[in-house]
């Protein structure tokens, strides 16, 4: 079975600057993949790349059984949550996940339409607020109607770009356990960029671990270790386990930042 | 004032071409502004609207001069200006500071050749603050075209015109061409502001174009619904405004802004009460809702 992402000897740069280079990585079909890093590392990018968004330096890369593309329907996209200030309830904000790139009224589609929006509004338990102005939802309210309007068109692959930043934990487990659910439930794969991997970690299959145009590919507990982050840092590290949770010590500012970015502004 | 109840005389007036020409005109353009403005609103558009409104007169006013139709010359002067607005704005960040700089030198520029024109100075206030009755069955036409047109275009790509303008980055995600529809969208806008330009005139255009989808907006967050309002909105005040000026002779303009923004008070007022009754239980099942689902 081909597998649902595919990286072979990837490169992605600006101008002279390289993110990273050589990057092979297959995902499965059904696997969790963790993308962490300090900001600047391309993590963000390489969702970019998957999205069609930015082209390869150089090599290859598939998602989905295609080559990127703008516009696969196969692939899921959850953001950031961030503010939404235009009018909106939340289930037009569903149904635009599930037709919002087509041209056409789609007023042929209308009653399949309401059912899908239906049934992904259920899977998330957001009927209850579905017809509030989404502007008037909390951080997690809005986060769960993010993954309905990934998962409505049925994805093979869920892209997800820091979804949980500015939740509290309480609906970080909330949102990412929607995730791992849908996973489960329907083999997709999930390539979670996130610069803290806590809230997730009993999750993740895999790690992808980029630093400075280096990166480690391993479980988690193959790549959060002291021996390698310090490798990949080249300079010294400390992985401390504390009541299953990992800390990542002498990384400084580089693994805890909070700065927000967006999927459209490129690296400088 | 009396005059505004004299049933009688309304009925001669409707009798009147250059009346029902305008009533037509008025209508189409209240159609237009009602399916745009939501969109508008939601794009944060309002400024650039007022800028292409008044680079419409400049075209006009450059159309007198030249001795072409001075609708074409506000059609053309709108979608230069949409286009340019467009173009020089990609980021949203300083869109305000470049309609800026770009109107306040289009509309300098529009008075100079206002005052190169030798006619009348009607002619010239018209632009300005609207002459509905002026309009005639050649503009109708164009009106009409342009009308169909814009209509047409939306109709293909209303749905990811309204994912981008209100999820950009997910649009963008989903392969929606962003950029590309924000320029269509500009010369939609500014093909529908220079119709507005006749009737209305340029400074007035966001009576009809704003108001009533903002006001929209305050009642419902239902995309759909917010265009049905502001379509309604936008013809009463579009048609109310015109047919209450008729009797007293009074300038169009006053009425229809009166109008959209009367309607923009009661929907304002409305959302204030019903924000005020039903905050409080709301937010309390969210967070019941929320705790259930965390343990279940």
């Amino acid at each position: 079975m081909t597998p649902a992402v595919s990286l072979r000897d990837a490169t992605l740069g600006y101008g002279d600057r390289i993110l990273w280079s050589g990057l092979n990585l297959d995902i499965e079909r059904g696997e969790f993949i963790a993308v962490l890093g300090p900001n600047g590392s391309g993590k963000t990018s390489l969702l970019r790349v998957l999205l069609g968004l930015t082209s390869l330096s150089s090599g290859t890369a598939t998602i989905a059984g295609e080559p990127p593309g703008r516009g696969n329907r196969r692939i899921g996209y959850i953001p950031q949550q961030r503010a939404i200030d235009a009018p909106l309830r939340g289930r037009d904000l569903v149904g635009l996940g599930l037709d919002g790139h087509r041209w056409g009224t789609g007023v042929s589609r209308i009653r399949e339409r309401r059912q899908r929006v239906d049934r992904a509004l259920a899977d998330v338990g957001a009927e209850a607020f579905a017809k509030a102005p989404v502007s008037q939802l909390s951080g997690g309210e809005q986060q769960r109607l993010r993954v309905a309007q990934a998962l409505v068109s049925d994805p093979e692959v869920l892209l997800c770009d820091e979804p949980l930043l500015s939740l509290d934990l309480a609906n970080q487990r909330v949102v990412s356990t929607l995730i791992d659910r849908r996973r489960r439930a329907a083999d997709t794969a999930v390539l979670f960029v996130t610069h803290e991997i806590n809230p997730i970690l009993p999750l993740v299959d895999r790690v992808l671990y980029l630093v400075d145009g280096r990166f480690r590919v391993g479980r988690p507990d193959e790549v959060m270790n002291s021996e390698t982050l310090s490798e990949l840092y080249r300079a010294k590290i400390d992985v401390v386990r504390v009541r299953g949770q990992i800390h990542v010590v002498g990384a400084q500012s580089g693994l805890c930042e909070d700065d927000t970015h967006h999927l459209h502004e490129e690296p400088a | 004032m009396d005059k505004l109840f004299d049933f009688d005389l309304y009925g001669r007036l409707f009798a009147l071409p250059y009346v029902q020409a305008a009533l037509i005109a008025a209508a189409i353009l209240g159609l237009l502004a009602g399916v745009l403005g939501p969109l508008i609103v939601s794009r944060n558009m309002a400024f650039a609207v007022h800028g292409t409104s008044e680079l419409s007169f400049t075209g006009g006013a450059a159309a007198l001069l030249l001795g072409i139709d001075v609708g074409h010359g506000a059609l053309a002067g709108a979608i230069v200006a949409a286009l340019v607005l467009g173009l020089l704005s990609r980021r949203s960040s300083d869109h305000d500071s470049v309609i800026g700089a770009v109107l306040s030198f289009g509309l300098g520029v529009g008075v100079l050749l206002l005052w190169f024109y030798p006619g009348r100075a009607a002619n010239k206030f018209g632009l300005l603050v609207g002459q509905i009755v002026g309009v005639d069955f050649a503009s109708i036409a164009l009106l009409s075209v342009c009308g169909i047109a814009v209509m047409l275009v939306l109709l293909v790509i209303y749905r990811p015109l309204l994912f981008a303008s209100v999820d950009p980055d997910v649009a963008r995600a989903r392969g929606v061409p962003v950029g590309g529809l924000s320029l269509v969208f500009a010369v939609l806008v500014g093909v529908a502001t220079a119709l507005g330009v006749q009737t209305v005139g340029a400074l007035l255009v966001l009576a009809l174009m704003i108001t009533p989808a903002a006001a929209a907006a305050r009642v419902t967050a239902s995309p759909l619904r917010a265009t049905v309002l502001a379509v309604v909105f936008a013809e009463s005040a579009a048609l109310g405004g015109f047919i209450l000026s008729l009797a007293p002779g009074a300038p169009v303009s006053a009425f229809v802004t009166g109008i959209s923004f009367l309607i923009y008070l009661v929907c304002w007022t409305i959302s204030l009460l019903r924000g005020r009754s039903a905050r409080g239980p709301a937010v309390l099942t969210n967070a019941v809702q929320l705790r259930n689902s965390v343990s279940g």
